[in-house]
Formats: C-alpha cells, structure tokens, sequence
C-alpha cells in the first residue's frame, strides 16, 4: 500500500524523530536530572550527566529554601483561574454573536479584536501602567489578572465561534419558534450543547493564562506575597548563590498543574486549537 | 433565522403561547459583545492611544510636557536605534525561518503512519504548554559555561578545549537565544502544520501514487500546494509573537551582553520600564506598532494572493 515503508525508510522516520524530540524535551530530561542531583555534584567539573547519588533532596529543601514557594505556585493558580473564568464571561456571549447573529460591523469588529493579539503587553505597558494606577490596582493579584483577562479574550472568541458554527442550528430555531427570548435560548439550549467547545476553549485559555504572568508580574505587583511562580522562581538566584536543584525541583513542580490538565485533555485541545485554522 | 421564525409562526399560530419580547438581533448581538468591547477599549485600545500621545512628550518620573515630534526625530538619528531595529528583523526572518522548516520536519515526521506517533504527537507539545519563563529556566542551566550541559558535552567529544559560557559573547548569546526562541515557538508551527497535512485529501495522494509518484514529488506537488495557507498564516502569526517575544531574551540576556540581543521589545521595556524614560519609550513603542500594522496588511495581501493561487475553493 502507498503508507507502506521499507525497514530503512522507518528507520530513518524513527532517527529523525528522535532528532527532533531530543531538542523539544532535552531541557526538561536535564532540568530532572538536575533537580535529583546534589549541590556539590553540579558545581564539579568536568560535566556528568549520570550520578550515583541522586536523590529528591531538593523536593524537600526547596520549600525552606524559598519558604513563599508553596504561595507562589498557589499564586499561579489562582490568578490563571480567574483570568480564565472572566474571560469566558466576556468570551461566551461575544462568540455566539460572531458563530449565529448577522449585524452591522461584523467583520470589522472580529478584525479589531483579533488585530489585539498583534500586541504583546510589552507596547502598552506604561500607559497599561498608568491606567492600572488610576484604577488603585498596582500591586494587588489584579493587576496581573486584568491585563491577563484582556489578551486572551481576542483567541478566546475566535476558538469559541469555530466550535459555535459547528453546533447544528435546528434546536436553536426550534426554541425560537417556540417563542423562547435570545438570552433564554442562549443560556438553556446553545450552552449545554456547547459544553466541550468551552471546556477546550477554558483549558486553552487556562494554559496562555498560567504561561503569560511573568511580565506583567515584573512590573505591575511588587509585593511579594501575590508574585506568581514564574516571578518568585527567580528567588532562587537571588541568595548568595544559585542553588540550581531546587530551582529546577520547583520549576518543575510549579508545571504540573498545566502539565496534568494539558495530558488529560490534550487529544480535544489539539483539535479545537486548530479547528479555527484549518477548515474542513 | 427571523425569517424562519416568521414563516414557522405563520404556519402554526398555535406554537406561540407566550411571545417573550425579542430585541432586533443586531442589537442583541452588539449587546452580546459590548462587555468584551468596552473591556478591551479600557485595557488595550484606551492605552494604544495614551502611548500615541506619550510619544510626543517627555513623560518621566518627574512629569511630561509636549516636544512634539523631537523623541521620533532622536530615534531616527540614532544609529543604536537603527542598529536594534536591523537586529529585531534578523532575530525575526532568522527565527521564524527555523521555525517553519521544523515545523514543517516535524509535522511530516507525526504524520508518517508509523507505530507511536500517537505518543510523539504528545511529547512535541510541552514547551508549548508550559511558562516560556520556566522553560528559560532550563536553558539557562543548559548554556551555563561551567556546569552546563552544553559546554560540558561539547568538552568532552572534543568541540571545546575548555569552558564556554554561550550566553556570555555577543554572537553566542545571540545565536543562543534564537535556539531557545525556536524551541519556543516550533510546537505550535508543528501543530498547525500537521492539522493541515491532515485535512489534505487521501484521493488526491492515491491517484498521485497510482501514477507513480514518489513520496518526495507527493509532498513537494501535492502537500506544500495544499497546506500553502497555513503555511503563509503560521509565518506570519508566528513573525508576529517572535517580534513581539520578551521574555525569552530577558530572563537569558536582559538583552545583553553589551546590547547583542537587545530587540525593539527588549530596548522599549529597557528605557520605559527600567529607565523611567516613558516618553521616549513610547515612541519606540508606537514604531512597533506600525511595524507590526505592516506586517499584518502585507499578511492579508500574501494570504489573499495564496488562497486565490491554489483556489482553496473551501471557504
């Protein structure tokens, strides 16, 4: 058959796969081996990628180490959870009009939303500082949540209008000619149906949400207390020196929240991520 | 719709107990939307148009007062400034041109039948999913000269005769930070490009494979043609956040060493952020942003052109 290969044809397929897999995972197989090894075996040259005494010390250490490590990864959460649930709020509402409603300025208005994601927060940040200021929001969890909430809900619309378009409309006319108001059919009939589109639309947002704190936590929060983990990591180079299997411990520790949701729902979030980009 | 609904009703008065009051749908559908409208108005659009006004003072710590064009006139004169905007573009074409040729490997790899791929496909994604800051953690301890992975590895097959700390040379630490760039950005490219290899028609391969093609003139005449608008999509999407991409140099480099990979994000953020100098950082900012307004028209010129060419003929 055409998809049949030869032994060295799969051979060749397997080398280069495992090429490539080798530069997309080497950071974190050694960023795991790091974390097992202890502090004095790292510091030694030359260079051992193998130890005998590996061991899940710094598991343990790293908590006194940098003793807000545990706040800092709830941090993390919590902010990447509200970012995500405000965004849904504004997200849902403004996908069904772009997946069902005809109006005028359709189009442009989808265009200004999606012309956001050209920006990163890094153009606007001193303005975004500023009205940040105005609104007493410097230095508290908000001040890393509402710009988080305004970059995501451009990709969050346009992921939630593909899966929109996809749901068949009969029931929403049947509810319709039943006399059902808009808002009663959006919320009771379009919704339920809707309901793994914003699952996949949620864990995507969660993920970009949970990924995008470090800069606007640089600069808009100063109080260490509400710093998400990719900010307070940075903690472990501050102290007399880097204590680099801790660092890693944690690093790692800190990715298993997004890592756990992401492996349990990766084979939806693949699909719906590029659902809108490649049409059937 | 409201036209079904009128003849419906027409047809079966009996249906309609209790008519709920109905907006006309545009209204409903401006409603829909005016939340997200007016949240993005306040924290992206309002802000776009303070820094269009920044840009013509000297807003500082101090203060600001208006000196018209004279921060655009500095930036215009200053060869470091030209420098960083020649840098930001070679970072960019550089990056993403890695990023597409992956991309494009690795898209074909998964997509080979072969058994596994299920498994590959999942361990393609985690730079993708997890904070760009802490995968730089990772590569941070990979180009460390002394006890880093890279160096040591490199000594000891022979390529180095001693040390080398990559992030610390201005070629090296450039070059570093474009392969943790591309390691960034290759899952998504990967993703996107398999999707679109997967949505090419099987036929279209058989009647080239009853024909006699080969697999090499399968994927240069049938799959390159067919995932074409993706392709041009991805590398303009993918230019965009490489242009726009902070953190990977700021936590490797801080754009260092002597300014080496200091791009427009990096220098912007340097003298607005770091240096308080917010009016001459505006500036800077609003040249980004026309920058990336071009791209985007060049973008829906390329993409128009493309999808006429290979006559996608879906949408």
């Amino acid at each position: 058959m055409m998809d049949r290969y030869t032994p060295w044809q799969l051979v060749g397929i397997y080398a280069a796969m495992a090429v490539f897999l080798t530069f997309i995972l080497l950071p974190f197989v050694e960023m795991f081996m790091v974390s097992l090894r202890p502090l004095d075996h790292l510091r030694s040259t030359p260079y051992r990628f193998w130890s005998e005494e590996f061991n899940f010390g710094a598991y343990s250490r790293m908590w006194e180490t940098v003793p807000l490590l545990g706040r800092y990864i709830l941090n993390s959460v919590y902010i990447a959870g509200m970012v995500t649930a405000l965004t849904m709020i504004f997200v849902i509402p403004a996908a069904y009009a772009y997946a069902r409603l005809q109006f005028p300025f359709k189009s442009l208005s989808l265009g200004l939303f999606l012309g956001v994601n050209m920006f990163t927060g890094a153009v606007l940040l001193i303005p975004l500082y500023r009205v940040l200021r105005t609104l007493g929001l410097l230095n508290t969890y908000w001040a890393m949540i509402v710009p988080g909430v305004a970059f995501l809900i451009p990709t969050g619309i346009w992921l939630l209008r593909s899966y929109l378009e996809k749901i068949p409309r009969e029931l929403e006319e049947a509810a319709y000619v039943d006399g059902a108001s808009r808002l009663y059919t959006l919320r009771r009939v379009v919704l339920p149906l809707a309901v793994p589109g914003l699952i996949v639309v949620g864990v995507a947002v969660f993920i970009g949400a949970y990924a995008q704190q470090f800069l606007f936590a640089i600069t808009f929060n100063q109080v260490r207390e509400y710093q998400p983990l990719p900010a307070g990591l940075f903690e472990f180079i501050g102290y007399q020196d880097v204590t680099w299997n801790e660092m890693m411990a944690a690093s790692l520790t800190g990715v298993l929240p997004v890592m756990i949701i992401f492996l349990f729902l990766q084979k939806y979030l693949v699909a719906g991520l590029t659902a809108g980009a490649v049409k059937e | 719709m409201a036209d079904i609904a009128d003849r419906a009703s027409d047809a079966a008065p009996r249906a309609v107990p209790r008519r709920a009051v109905r907006l006309p749908e545009s209204w409903f559908a401006w409603a829909l939307i005016a939340p997200a409208m007016i949240f993005i108005g306040v924290i992206v659009a309002w802000p776009l148009v303070e820094t269009f006004r920044l840009s013509l003072t000297d807003a500082n710590l101090g203060g600001e007062s208006y000196v018209g064009l004279e921060n655009y006139r500095d930036l215009w004169e200053s060869s470091r400034f030209a420098e960083t905007v020649g840098r930001t573009f070679f970072w960019m074409v550089l990056s993403v041109s890695l990023k597409l040729i992956l991309g494009l490997a690795g898209a074909t790899l998964l997509n080979a039948a072969v058994p596994g791929r299920a498994l590959f496909r999942i361990l393609v994604m985690p730079p993708w999913v997890i904070p760009i800051a802490i995968g730089m953690i990772g590569w941070l301890w990979l180009y460390n000269g002394h006890f880093g992975l890279l160096s040591g590895v490199a000594q000891q097959i022979g390529l180095l005769d001693g040390p080398f700390e990559f992030l610390a040379y201005r070629n090296s630490a450039f070059y570093s930070a474009i392969v943790a760039d591309v390691w960034v950005g290759t899952p998504m490219v990967t993703l996107f490009f398999l999707a679109a290899m997967q949505g090419v028609p099987k036929d279209l391969y058989e009647a080239a494979w009853v024909d006699g093609a080969g697999r090499w003139y399968r994927f240069r005449r049938i799959t390159i043609p067919q995932i074409m608008p993706v392709i041009v999509s991805m590398a303009l999407l993918s230019a965009i956040w490489t242009f726009n991409s902070f953190e990977i140099i700021w936590i490797l480099t801080e754009g260092g060493p002597r300014g080496a990979t200091t791009t427009l994000i990096i220098d912007t953020y340097k003298v607005a952020i770091a240096n308080f100098k917010f009016g001459e950082g505006a500036a800077r900012a609003v040249v980004i942003v026309i920058l990336l307004a071009l791209f985007s028209l060049i973008y829906l010129f390329f993409l128009n052109k493309v999808n006429r060419h290979y006559g996608s003929g879906k949408e």
